[in-house]
């Protein structure tokens, strides 16, 4: 199975796991599978059916919005990580 | 939620932040996490890469920020607990594009920078329902 890490702050929603096993043969799917085993994820890396604009998922160094995105296809021992963008600004 | 922070790690900050005055700065904050107290241990200052105009109401980091320095911080046995950044002339209170920036779980410092001086330093924790930032508690040592 493929394998997601989830940043730091997200693993308050994963028992503590900094790994997650996922189905699925795309990114996407893989998500979806990571969202259905910890519902609490989901509000926080999607908008509807969108990736929020700040959460970034990475297959080793590439970035999957340079790649084709959600239909990015996965092998099965795929490592994909989940990035948050930092950003702010007073206004 | 409480948060500790040593005076001088806050000096730290303040520095940074009115060094890069009147554009925001900002880093992360490395600690560790023992039930509702959060401990910064260190503070890590990155970059602002958000264009150049705007730095003076937009602070950003880049995924690889995130990536190197979540793996420093789990090679010395931390965590990064959150991460900090300047208001210039401002209040030290989260705006809206903070709100939709940020992650639960995660310690939201902001400084305040009034006239190249840093004046104010609050805690922010987003509700897990992602609607507000509540107030933590910021005690120094």
């Amino acid at each position: 199975m493929a394998k997601v890490r989830i940043p730091t702050p997200l693993r308050a929603f994963t028992e503590g796991a900094a790994n997650i096993d996922v189905a699925g043969a795309t990114v996407g799917e893989a998500l979806v599978n990571l969202v259905e085993q910890h519902p609490e994820l989901r509000d926080h890396l999607f908008n509807d059916d969108e990736l929020r604009s700040f959460v970034n998922v990475f297959i080793g160094d590439e970035d999957i919005r340079f790649l084709q995105g959600l239909d990015t296809e996965i092998a099965a021992d795929e490592s994909l990580r989940i990035i948050p963008s930092i950003a702010g600004g007073r206004r | 939620m409480r948060v500790s922070l040593s005076k001088a790690l806050q000096q730290r900050i303040f520095e940074q932040m009115e060094a890069t005055y009147p554009n925001e700065g900002g880093g992360f904050l490395l600690g560790q996490v023992e039930g509702d107290l959060v401990t910064i241990v260190d503070i890590i200052q990155v970059e602002n890469v958000f264009a150049v105009e705007e730095q003076h109401h937009r602070y950003a980091m880049t995924p690889q920020d995130w990536i190197r320095l979540e793996d420093e911080a789990d090679e010395r046995g931390f965590s990064l607990v959150g991460y900090y950044h300047s208001h210039p002339d401002s209040p030290a209170i989260p705006s809206e594009y903070d709100r939709e920036h940020a992650l639960p779980n995660f310690v939201y410092i902001i400084t305040s920078v009034m006239m190249a001086r840093a004046d104010d330093m609050r805690a922010w924790l987003l509700r897990p329902d992602r609607g507000a930032f509540d107030g933590a508690l910021l005690r120094l040592s």
